[in-house]
């Protein structure tokens, strides 16, 4: 639970939908698609309401949570000339996109899969503006700037005013405090009706409880008509039970160039969506050396930490998650069955043993016994596969029933042949991480 | 404030926690507490007035309200919240609580993923107050030997283990509460446990960060040095160091910020908390550690040296004289045969030389030199407190007036007749006592019922008899067979004059009388008959001896006017039961010609 990215698309559907409350003095046609290829694309324009995308000249760009598209050469909006994309064109051009994978300048690598076409809007530069806002410590802080476009990140700090804005501050001061901070250099002509869209924009980020909202360039056009070009826009997760019907339904995709999750760390995922208790994984190296099976959320980063430290090198960590908050033993089985699973597919290129670490601090009100239940039945399960790759067993844990735990866990391993050392809180948490390591080479 | 709790410190637990509240109680009897350190517990569900606990191998009760403020009313020293509600009712619960004016001085909020705005503004309010919040997301906070926070600490076992039982000397702060528990371990193997420790939470915005603690522990004597626990992502532990270069800091320091593993990734994996990601270089473990460090403090180069690094600052402390050796306190170890009672009883004990009355030997209170009559023994088991003589003069009055009524009315008839059966006094008395009900004595309850809705509500008697008529039912209580103003029941002339002599203030009676001018002026016999006047009097007595109205709706719902005439019929019900013996009387049958017979033939 965070704060999480969601499509360009997406936002703009927020604005248009919340549009009469918040921006009443402004209009704002909401005129995008979110489109996965060029067909998609074409049945689109064959229905009622979208009209535009055979008449107007369009633009086109991946929506799929990375800034700079302009950049990285991945926006339409010229054929021969700027303006003249048409329907096919564009078609055509995501149809090209999605055949092949792409590179970011960042390095970030993956298939562009998700596009958002709109249509072009003539506009001079003097049109646009920035604005953002997102919290900076405990306050809310709103940008606004009269250059909008890709430069406003080069020389922010002359171009951008910053409005810091209390937590706690009354609609009418915020009004105020907006009003008595706009930038400077607004023209006489549109600084009336920036100033309250600035308002509004805040309002409308605060009480939808965004995390994070950007719109640049803002363009505004005559007749108070406002052209959102660009918008980054992170939610409040954990808000989303009070915003049911404000948000609707809302996806949080993964970032691009985030290899999409294994089949096992989405169905841990699953497990851990399903379950009152909390169940995490991410493979880091399907072929290290090192397994973790931590309990609790802390715990589970001072062993990475150390693991990371220790061996001097990182890519002997296969993976990181955690198990905390009470699961049952079928759910601790689960969790064990996929971690076991995972580290007897390949063995290590060295020749060398694996190394599992099930560890965790002293639990506060967790049964350890209980939850090693499910890791009991599951090493019986696993052990023949387990030793097929020599692995050493380190198991630290403390909390309640812990000794019951320990000893159950340290019978199973004997009766199955693996090996297996056990260690309660009298030995530091993260001390099994140095004596396997020690006994290793 | 130096210290956050102490020895007496009490709190109100909101959502009734049992095992939560279990560790509290139990660690409060293991460290010698004299109270325990949960006074109430808001329960906004539950219809129970309390709930048992165990307290060592005894048990107590804990009082259940459905409301803090409700709780507060009743517990004004718990200057602690535990608020254990779901990220759902967290938020309200704070802000309610903040808005009771200086009651809580600390707040605790546990749930986990409350929506970040609202925690800021739940942070925010709570701190133009003065209010510490721990958490969100928390697990809590602890002073050894004083007062622990629900579940921080784990089992009874591992807080004797870690020394949690008695005060040390380190201040100890961190994020996450499993490894809390971790940090107290090895401080107890490595020095000489802690002397308070706050785990402040995981989300991302918590109310008392790593400063704010720490500048607490700082003007905290029992403290010698403290242990930050930071984590990547977020720059409060900056806040830290700049404390300890302006000098507002200057007890040592041991920190490690755990979380540097992120640097190893991009980004894209989530280690550990909500709070935990670097948004910039500083943020991430890496610069903090390095950070602290050049600032003075102590940092070990990973944590698995944590134990090491504690160690030695530990020594070199003791080597000072800045801490001294600590003679560790006896524990009283609670019994593991414990076994929850089935039955409560709160008014008489017979477990000792001689059985008492609400405290008081038999002995005491049995024979005439004592001073104590038979009212007086009936508050004291009845109400479990001796009330003033002009009360307990009213209820033995109250008792005698109702004691028989002739061998016609329905009760007496019905025991008449069962002793005529040839069955005993108690199978006699109680086909008697069997009729008492709403026709017959019942009318004491509805008047006292009816009478004090009236007068509660301030309806005029006008409005009193509009009120009773919408209800469909005669007003309990008015009206004789033969009885009238002008021929009145000396029954209650004679309560009507004691009452006058002897109340301090009988404002229901009062009351009750203006009705009855206005029923008498519809017809005459329509008077305050003597069920009615022993209702009202008894509501006038019970307000006099101080019970608020809840305390009275409580007597009066569970029958205890009832039982006045109950028990003093008793006496009429008897002398009827033993007047037929003495007759001898013959088997009763009804006679026919006093039936009315009205059965239809049927068709065979």
């Amino acid at each position: 639970m965070a704060q999480r990215a969601i499509r360009e698309y997406d936002g703009k559907a927020l604005f248009s939908k919340h549009w009469e409350k918040y921006f009443s003095g402004f209009h704002y046609g909401f005129k995008s698609v979110l489109v996965s290829s060029g067909d998609e694309l074409r049945k689109k324009a064959e229905e009622h309401g979208f009209e535009w995308l055979k008449q107007e000249p369009l633009v086109a760009k991946p929506d799929m949570l990375f800034g700079k598209r302009g950049k990285n050469g991945l926006v339409l909006f010229k054929d021969k000339k700027p303006g003249d994309v048409s329907l096919e064109v564009a078609a055509n051009w995501i149809d090209e996109k999605i055949s092949h994978p792409t590179t970011l300048l960042t390095g970030q690598h993956g298939t562009l899969t998700h596009f958002i076409v709109e249509p072009f809007t003539p506009h001079g530069e003097e049109q646009e503006y920035y604005i953002s806002a997102t919290t900076v410590g405990e306050d809310d802080v709103l940008y606004m700037s009269t250059e909008g476009g890709m430069e406003v990140e080069e020389g922010w700090e002359e171009k951008v005013t910053e409005v810091v804005i209390p937590i706690n501050m009354q609609d009418s001061n915020i009004d105020h405090l907006v009003r008595a901070n706009a930038p400077a250099d607004l023209p006489a002509n549109k600084k009336e009706s920036f100033i309250s869209f600035a308002i509004d924009f805040f309002k409308f980020y605060r009480d939808l409880n965004f995390a994070y909202l950007e719109i640049n360039p803002l363009v505004m056009l005559d007749n108070n008509e406002m052209a959102i070009l660009d918008l980054v826009a992170r939610l409040d997760d954990t808000a989303g039970y009070l915003m049911e019907d404000a948000w609707g339904k809302i996806e949080y995709p993964t970032a691009f160039g985030m290899e999409d999750q294994s089949e096992e760390e989405k169905a841990i995922a699953n497990a851990d969506a399903r379950s009152g208790a909390s169940l995490k994984l991410t493979i880091l190296n399907p072929m290290g050396r090192i397994w973790t099976m931590v309990a609790g959320g802390g715990a589970s980063v001072v062993y990475a930490d150390t693991i990371a430290d220790l061996s001097g090198n990182v890519s002997e960590l296969a993976n990181y998650g955690e198990y905390s908050g009470g699961p049952t033993t079928g759910e601790t089985k689960f969790y064990a069955d996929t971690v076991f699973d995972l580290m007897t597919r390949f063995k290590d290129p060295k020749g060398r043993g694996k190394i599992l670490i099930i560890g965790g601090a002293i639990a506060n009100f967790t049964d350890v016994a209980k939850t090693f239940t499910g890791i009991i039945q599951s090493l019986e399960e696993y052990a023949q596969k387990l030793k097929e790759v020599g692995v050493k067993i380190y198991v630290r844990r403390g909390g309640p029933n812990y000794k019951k735990g320990l000893k159950d866990i340290k019978e199973a391993a004997d009766r199955l042949g693996l090996y297996m050392e056990v260690y309660g809180p009298e030995t530091h948490v993260t001390d099994i991480v140095r004596m396997s390591l020690e006994n290793g080479e | 404030m130096s210290k956050l709790f102490t020895k007496d410190t009490q709190a109100i637990f909101w959502n009734n926690n049992r095992s939560a509240i279990q560790r509290m109680l139990d660690y409060d009897y293991t460290i010698g507490r004299e109270t325990p350190s949960i006074a109430a517990i808001v329960a906004p569900t539950s219809g129970a007035k309390f709930d048992k606990f165990f307290w060592g191998a005894e048990e107590i009760m804990i009082p259940l309200y459905r409301s803090t403020p409700e709780a507060v009313e009743k517990h004004k020293n718990a200057d602690v919240l535990l608020n254990f509600g779901s990220f759902r009712t967290a938020y309200d619960v704070v802000m309610e609580a903040i808005e009771l004016d200086g009651q809580f001085k600390t707040i605790m909020v546990t749930a986990e993923g409350i929506p970040e705005r609202r925690a800021r503004i739940m942070n925010q309010a709570a701190r133009d107050k003065g209010v510490t919040v721990i958490g969100p997301a928390t697990v809590g906070a602890i002073a050894p030997g004083a007062f622990k926070i629900a579940n921080i600490g784990g089992t009874i076992e591992n807080i004797i283990n870690s020394k949690l039982t008695r005060c040390g000397s380190c201040g100890l702060v961190t994020r996450s509460g499993g490894l809390f528990n971790e940090m107290s371990n090895i401080i107890a193997l490595s020095a000489d446990g802690i002397a308070e420790g706050v785990a402040i939470g995981g989300d991302r915005f918590v109310g008392s960060v790593f400063i704010d603690n720490l500048l607490r522990m700082e003007s905290n004597p029992d403290v010698k040095y403290m242990i930050l626990l930071g984590e990547v992502g977020g720059t409060e532990e900056y806040k830290v160091i700049e404390a300890v270069k302006s000098g507002k800091i200057k007890k040592p320091i041991i920190s490690w910020c755990i979380g540097t593993i992120a640097k190893h990734f991009e980004s894209g994996v989530q280690f550990g908390h909500a709070g935990a990601s670097a948004n910039a270089d500083r943020e991430t473990a890496e610069a903090k550690n390095k950070a602290m460090k050049e600032a003075g403090f102590y940092v070990p180069d990973s944590f698995n040296d944590i134990p090491a690094t504690i160690h030695k600052v530990y020594e070199d402390l003791l080597g000072k004289g800045i801490i001294k050796t600590i003679a560790e306190p006896e524990i009283k170890l609670i019994s593991k045969n414990r076994k929850a009672r089935n039955f409560i009883c709160t008014i008489s004990d017979d477990r000792g030389e001689e059985a008492t009355y609400c405290g008081i030997p038999i002995s005491k209170v049995a024979t005439p030199d004592t001073g104590f009559s038979v009212g007086d023994v009936m508050s004291l088991l009845w109400f479990k407190r001796r009330y003033p003589k002009w009360a307990v003069q009213f209820i033995e009055t109250v008792l005698k007036t109702v004691a028989d009524h002739g061998p016609a009315v329905s009760g007496a008839h019905n025991a008449k007749v069962t002793a005529r059966a040839g069955k005993d006094v108690v199978s006699s008395l109680i086909a008697g006592l069997l009729t008492i009900g709403p026709r017959f004595g019942g009318a004491i309850d509805g008047a006292a019922k009816y009478f004090k809705y009236g007068y509660d509500n301030n309806l005029s008697p006008k409005e009193f008899l509009a009120y009773m008529k919408k209800q469909g039912i005669p007003i309990p209580g008015i009206g004789h067979r033969i009885k009238s103003l002008r021929n009145p029941d000396l029954r209650i002339v004679g309560l009507k004059k004691y009452v006058n002599e002897n109340f301090p203030s009988h404002p229901l009676l009062d009351y009750a009388l203006e009705v009855e001018q206005l029923t008498t002026s519809k017809k005459d016999n329509l008077i305050l008959n003597v069920d009615g006047t022993i209702g009202v009097l008894m509501v006038d007595m019970w307000k006099e001896l101080g019970y608020d109205d809840d305390e009275i709706a409580l007597f009066i719902d569970a029958g205890a006017l009832n039982a006045f005439f109950i028990l003093g019929r008793c006496i009429g019900f008897i002398g009827h039961i033993l007047d037929e013996k003495r007759l001898n009387m013959p088997m009763y049958r009804h006679p026919w010609d006093d039936i009315l017979y009205d059965v239809e033939t049927a068709e065979i």
